[in-house]
């Protein structure tokens, strides 16, 4: 106990004004929590999330057809159990690593609570819940299995591990939208936190090769494609996204041959994925101006022509480099698809617009929109966590750490 | 080592190797550049020729003429005049206007906000450097749409109205709007008063415009942080340790020492919250503020004119953030340390 108060001496209580502030500060949070626990357990009615929970989560999709949504959280559970796995605990051939190091531990923790508590909590029916504890025990299933023997594996499997991804994609498309004797379910029926991941993760996968394309083309040497490309990053950095997708609901009916523009909901999809490759670019570029020009110089000279040199030599360093900016857009990204709403589709968002037009559930603002903040912080944080966690996996000169 | 072979006498010599056209690197740039720019102009070609086939068959050729007739619509709240009489160019200015007002109180907002958060992560109290650090992860982490909407439903309309109404010195929160003293009449200083139930100030902000910026004050507050945080992490430690060897407090170290230094980082970064914050502020029609985008927005549907709405839309906010950041190159001349 001893350096525990020592500890808290030297951070809170070591001169007269900290001593002040910190009471000030602890008695300031202890009010503000003490005020949010007795709205959130005396007034609050959390009878609008339970009563809407399907509708927040795929919109209005047909029920008879659920059954294929959550096959595709299954098949993206497993895959991001294995992906977990593979990046945490797999030790490397030159030394060992922890098969559950300590935050792990804490998250798994944090995850067989969150399926024992959020379904009770929300009032989730036995068949829902059970599928909820499936998931879980699949997700911990999946990691262990990837991290205990995911080092058996050789260098080229592990690469193809990472394309599993993009073929879920296809995959998720498929069961989403029907076809391939499947039923087909229009994009007017998508939507909630369904619609939200799908627009998010679609710009995120096709917004990256034409981001890196255009970095690239911003670094080149020939006049017309770094200026073509400087044109399209700045136009589109300097206009605010609710003006592009207005325009693509507006006006891109115009600039096509009539009958080809697409759905409303892949309009605003498309629109998204150009708005992100713009700044998806900058972040390149950074990482590209990171690697030394002697790098490119070096493969040239050993006989690797431009595209080769850059598919081997630069590119990895770059992407490496650029792995924490490029993460930091998809963030920004999956927060941007809120903005959907204001056009009219109903993702997470419209979704909850929707529902407290609805008179029953009229004035019951914060209870939606705190739900709202919590998964969406959920989602950003995850993405943040994955992203430091591929940062050291990929450093040639890091240590496998015990947290 | 083996042995060359003499030349023979008999035959020529060999012409220098000369590459294939398609791997010669005078020409091959040359094909590169001729390609993508004609593949370009083809799909550029393709898009305006189905724009000016569609537009004309809707009867929607680009024309200006529209601006001149009375929009039919009232705006809320304008700084410059407006009523439903007058043309849509003044309507679109009025929209303007309030936007350049809702980024100005904004960019000064955040980066007060900003700038303490960001001196507050350097505190020695670990609890304030704790919340400051809790507050940047939370914000950047929610979608500032979810925050304005949280702000505008959750908290500014909820507020109580007339006598209930959350009184602080000089400033009064109420449902019906923003209260705060300022010169009245007569030019004597005046608080909010109180008249049969009604509030009465000399400045009254509306509750849109109250969520708008508190939103984005907050929002962008969070990322300037960030960036202040990583300029006077850039200051060599030294500086620290010499301002308080000489005496100065934990304040005057940061005040007189630390933040000028860091300015020449800060400025930089600054720059691109400005202009992302000055983009943000079209999510006013989220909450009911009539700023550019929302009148732009009616203006579109009153008159089908798509393409010129979105023409004004757009160069209205590149023009915006080109001055931001002519502005923050001039400041960055400023701050830079200039060395001999």
């Amino acid at each position: 106990m001893k350096p525990l108060l020592r500890r808290l001496r030297a951070e809170l209580f070591a001169t007269r004004t900290d001593t002040v502030l910190s009471l000030a500060l602890i008695s300031l949070i202890t009010l503000a929590a003490f005020g949010v626990l007795r709205w959130a357990f005396t007034q609050a009615q959390w009878a609008v999330i339970r009563v809407n929970s399907t509708l927040f989560a795929v919109g209005r999709y047909p029920v008879e057809q659920q059954w294929r949504l959550w096959l595709l959280t299954a098949l993206l559970v497993a895959a991001s159990g294995a992906t977990w796995g593979l990046l945490r605990a797999h030790p490397r051939p030159d030394r060992s690593g922890v098969l559950w190091p300590r935050n792990d531990r804490l998250a798994l923790v944090l995850l067989v609570l969150i399926a024992l508590a959020v379904p009770a909590a929300l009032g989730l029916s036995l068949a829902i819940a059970s599928r909820w504890w499936g998931l879980t025990v699949l997700l911990i299933l999946c990691r262990w299995l990837a991290g205990r023997f995911g080092a058996g594996l050789p260098a080229s499997g592990q690469r193809l591990a990472a394309l599993v991804w993009p073929a879920l994609y296809l995959v998720g498309m498929v069961l989403i939208s029907g076809g391939l004797g499947l039923v087909t379910v229009s994009p007017s029926e998508w939507g909630g936190l369904m619609l939200t991941l799908l627009a998010s993760s679609f710009a995120i996968l096709l917004c990256f090769p034409i981001g890196v394309l255009l970095a690239l083309g911003r670094r080149s040497d020939l006049p017309l494609l770094r200026w073509g490309s400087v044109l399209y990053i700045e136009f589109i950095r300097g206009a605010p996204l609710i003006t592009l997708l207005f325009l693509g609901q507006n006006i891109l009916g115009f600039l096509l041959p009539g009958g080809l523009a697409p759905e409303r909901v892949w309009r605003a999809a498309w629109v998204l994925t150009f708005f992100a490759a713009a700044y998806l670019a900058e972040a390149v570029r950074s990482g590209l101006a990171a690697v030394p020009r002697g790098q490119l110089e070096a493969a040239r000279s050993l006989g690797l022509s431009y595209p080769k040199a850059l598919q081997h030599v630069v590119l990895p360093q770059a992407l490496r480099v650029a792995l924490p900016a490029m993460v930091g857009q998809f963030i920004s990204l999956l927060q941007d698809t809120t903005l959907l709403s204001l056009i009219g589709l109903l993702e997470l968002l419209g979704t909850a617009r929707t529902v407290m037009a609805n008179p029953a559930f009229l004035g019951r603002n914060g209870e939606v929109y705190l739900t709202l903040a919590v998964l969406f912080w959920g989602c950003c944080a995850a993405l943040g966590l994955g992203s430091r966690a591929l940062e050291r996996r990929l450093d040639p000169h890091a240590v496998p750490s015990a947290t | 080592m083996v042995p060359v072979p003499p030349a023979d006498p008999a035959l020529p010599p060999l012409p220098p190797p000369t590459p294939p056209w398609w791997r010669d690197r005078r020409v091959v740039p040359w094909v590169v550049q001729a390609v993508v720019g004609l593949l370009v102009l083809l799909l550029i070609a393709f898009l305006l020729g189905n724009l000016v086939r569609n537009l004309t068959a809707a009867g929607l050729l680009l024309s200006w003429r529209w601006l001149q007739q009375p929009a039919g619509f009232d705006i809320s709240e304008s700084v410059i005049p407006f009523n439903a009489q007058l043309p849509y160019w003044r309507a679109l200015a009025a929209g303007l206007v309030n936007t350049i007002r809702a980024v100005l109180v904004g960019l000064v907002g955040a980066t007060l906000m900003g700038t303490l958060v960001g001196m507050a992560s350097f505190s020695h109290n670990g609890l304030l450097r704790r919340l400051a650090r809790v507050y940047v992860e939370v914000v950047r982490n929610i979608p500032l749409l979810l925050q304005l909407v949280f702000w505008y439903f959750v908290v500014f309309l909820t507020l109580p109205n007339g006598v209930a109404a959350i009184q602080l010195p000089g400033v009064v929160l109420a449902k019906s709007g923003l209260y705060i003293a300022g010169l009245g009449e007569g030019l004597r200083w005046m608080g909010p008063t109180l008249v049969n139930g009604v509030w009465q100030a000399p400045v009254r902000l509306s509750v849109e415009f109250g969520a708008l910026i508190t939103g984005l004050i907050v929002y962008s507050g969070a990322f300037i942080a960030e960036v202040v945080r990583g300029g006077i992490a850039a200051v060599p430690k030294g500086q620290w340790e010499a301002a308080s060897s000489l005496g100065l407090s934990w304040f005057a170290t940061l005040r007189r020492i630390v933040l000028p230094q860091s300015l020449r980082v800060i400025v930089p970064g600054l720059n691109t919250q400005y202009i992302s914050l000055a983009k943000n502020s079209s999510l006013a029609v989220a909450v009911g503020y009539t700023d550019l985008y929302s009148v732009a927005e009616t203006t579109l549907n009153q008159t089908g004119r798509a393409v010129e709405v979105i023409l004004v839309l757009l160069a209205a906010y590149l023009t915006l953030d080109l001055l931001i950041s002519a502005l923050m190159n001039g400041l960055n001349h400023l701050v830079q340390i200039r060395e001999r």
